[in-house]
């Protein structure tokens, strides 16, 4: 009983993280329509450039603002330098050029800063909280979970009650009448991107310190389990994200608690197909917003 | 590529069985031939990229046809290399038990029996992929796949037959008596690559330009109006991806029989989206440059791993096993931007520009 109540609570702050880096993902769709498989390598980069930052004497929260500020430019330079060259009719090339990306950014950051993993502290502490004998979320758990909150909450607003979010939403929706209204679409997307790769900057940032450390490939598995929690949402809808990334969260912490590590990918596989091949415009999105 | 595959340049006609046959068997014995010009060491790689072509013939075929993306290549592969390894293991233990291990039946019953095992294996999970690849569209299709390639390692840790990280080893396949005054072992397993390789490509070739492969397109095309024209496309891709899936695991079985190992390290996200670079290199829907980006992506490491080699200890180590990663995605990244169809366009494309500017002319 301690046990599960412990790998609850540690699964909802693993899901907090696991849900922002799916809100990426969805914020990304909801712009472009399109999946960016970039997004794992794309959210490193960031957090390689913050830990330079705080490793040469700046405090922890520079780096974070470092990390978000890098992730929002890269986000508007993959856009426009790239994705914006590639035919956007069909998925195809948009996630070739993506995969190719993947490529450049993941050997390009073993070159310059060396292939080893690098030891990333915690700015709390990641020793659990003890309530009542039973061990529970350590203070940095709580810290991810209040980030989290804080930037969903935040981006929520954005969405839905500024001038900017009603004029990305019907950039996202409806183009070309939105065009005619006078909303310039093209910077809407690039906004759209810039806000993705920022978010997913923070969500890789918050999960270094509870791995193995800081590799090239510290995000795929991240990027693995929420595309999973995006689709088990419905890639159109940011609340499906945030449940769905929970819910993944704690799924993937209770596999490793009762059964393995190894078992972990395995049962986020076995998720995704089954939702793919029963419900594969996810459990919270219409059907209509998914043949877009 | 929509404009690739409606553009007449790359809707050949159908070439007649016996042609198609006569094409491939005299491909093959070049191929073979050509194995004497090699050394050992370029003999192995030559067998390398004949398992890697098979791959990346079915992985071209699916993604220029059908437009379907499968990142998970590289798993469709290690299906076939465990079939092969698990059966021709098997096969070779019960020979040598009832002691007929010897002369020319003991050297190809395993191996042959190893193939249907691959087959079997990657076909079984081609199927599954295809009844999903049958339902998803797009971005899904090659996440699923993705999540795929990142999940074997657990599937090799989890089932017991498959060993976890260490793999399972594949029974060598010795130069038969006969040949073993003519040819070394590495020529040997290079003929055996191309011979499987062959047997996996040619039914490409004929389904590309037959009547499947027009299927094919008329779903990639507009699947409205094949569902019109009475084309069933669940069917038509869940087809296309077995059959893709069927060259993959023959490759596997190849690269199984050159290496003697099977272990899920070696078909890893890395090698998956390597045989994407090739296939979006040669062209996507292109054989040919599926061939070509194969051979690319086995020797541009070796010669990379050449020139790093000569660096300084730290800066080698650092560019070892990255610098061509980085360079085949850069790569990928102009190939798609400035030239989509790939090499096999930019060769075809050349003829192609010559017939419009005289059709210009008139």
């Amino acid at each position: 009983m301690e046990r599960l109540v412990f790998l609850l609570s540690t699964g909802l702050a693993r899901g907090a993280v696991l849900a922002l880096f799916a809100l990426s993902l969805v914020i990304v769709y909801r712009a472009a329509r399109a999946v960016n498989f970039a997004q794992a390598a794309m959210a490193v980069v960031p957090v390689y450039v913050a830990l330079a930052v705080t490793s040469a004497g700046g405090s922890f929260w520079l780096g974070l603002a470092v990390a978000l500020a890098v992730g929002a430019l890269l986000g508007a330079v993959v856009e426009r330098g790239l994705l914006r060259l590639v035919p956007q009719e069909t998925p195809l090339p948009g996630i070739i050029v993506a995969v190719g990306l993947v490529m450049v950014l993941q050997a390009g950051l073993a070159m310059v800063f060396g292939p080893d993993h690098r030891p990333v502290h915690a700015p709390f502490s990641q020793r659990p909280f003890d309530v009542g004998g039973v061990s529970v979320l350590s203070p940095y758990d709580l810290f991810v979970l209040v980030v989290a909150a804080v930037v969903m909450g935040g981006l929520a607003l954005l969405f839905s009650r500024t001038s900017l979010g009603l004029r990305l939403r019907a950039a996202a929706f409806a183009p070309e009448t939105s065009r005619l209204l006078g909303v310039r679409v093209p910077r809407m997307v690039t906004l759209g991107w810039m806000l993705s790769s920022a978010t997913a900057a923070l969500a890789a940032l918050l999960l270094v310190p509870t791995g193995l450390g800081l590799d090239p490939h510290a995000a795929d598995v991240l990027f693995v389990n929420a595309f999973a929690a995006a689709v088990v949402g419905g890639l159109d809808s940011p609340v499906g994200a945030l449940v769905a990334g929970l819910a993944v969260g704690v799924l993937v912490t209770l596999v490793t608690g009762y059964a393995s590590a190894a078992a972990a990918p395995l049962a986020v596989l076995v998720l995704l197909t089954a939702v793919l091949l029963v419900r594969p415009h996810g459990l919270f999105a219409t059907r209509e917003a998914r043949t877009a | 590529m929509s404009t690739a595959t409606t553009s007449p340049a790359t809707s050949p006609a159908a070439i007649p069985a016996t042609r198609l046959l006569l094409r491939a068997g005299l491909l093959t014995l070049l191929a073979l031939g050509g194995t004497f010009l090699l050394d050992p060491y370029r003999n192995y790689q030559l067998a390398t990229a004949a398992g890697i072509f098979a791959a990346v013939a079915g992985l071209t075929l699916l993604v220029g046809l059908t437009g379907q993306l499968s990142l998970g290549h590289a798993v469709l592969m290690a299906a076939g290399g465990y079939g092969y390894a698990l059966t021709a293991t098997r096969v070779a233990d019960a020979l040598a038990g009832s002691g007929a291990a010897d002369g020319v039946a003991g050297l190809l019953l395993p191996l042959l029996a190893g193939v249907v095992g691959a087959l079997v294996a990657s076909g079984a999970l081609g199927v599954l992929l295809g009844l999903a690849a049958a339902r998803l569209r797009g971005p899904y299709l090659a996440g699923l796949t993705l999540a795929l390639v990142i999940a074997l390692p657990s599937v090799a840790g989890t089932v017991p037959a498959l060993a976890g990280a260490q793999g399972v080893s594949a029974p060598f396949v010795p130069v038969p008596d006969a040949l073993a005054a003519l040819i070394a072992v590495e020529q040997w397993h290079a003929w055996l690559a191309i011979l499987l390789t062959s047997c996996a490509v040619t039914p490409l070739v004929a389904l590309r330009s037959g009547r499947a492969g027009l299927r094919m397109r008329a779903v990639h095309d507009d699947e409205t109006a094949a569902r019109l024209a009475g084309i069933d496309p669940g069917r038509v891709k869940a087809g296309a991806f077995v059959a893709s899936a069927l060259a993959a695991g023959l490759g596997g079985a190849v690269l199984a029989v050159v290496t003697q190992q099977v272990s899920p390290g070696a078909y890893g996200l890395g090698f998956s989206l390597l045989l994407v670079v090739a296939a979006v290199v040669g062209g996507l829907g292109s054989l040919g440059g599926a061939a070509v980006g194969a051979v690319l992506v086995t020797l541009l490491p070796w010669l990379v791993d050449q020139a790093t080699g000569a660096l300084p200890a730290d800066l080698g180590h650092r560019l070892q096993g990255n610098l061509e990663i980085a360079l085949f995605g850069v790569v990928v990244i102009v190939v798609m931007v400035l030239r989509p169809g790939g090499l096999a366009r930019l060769v075809r494309g050349r003829s192609r520009n010559t017939s419009l500017s005289t059709n210009t002319e008139r």
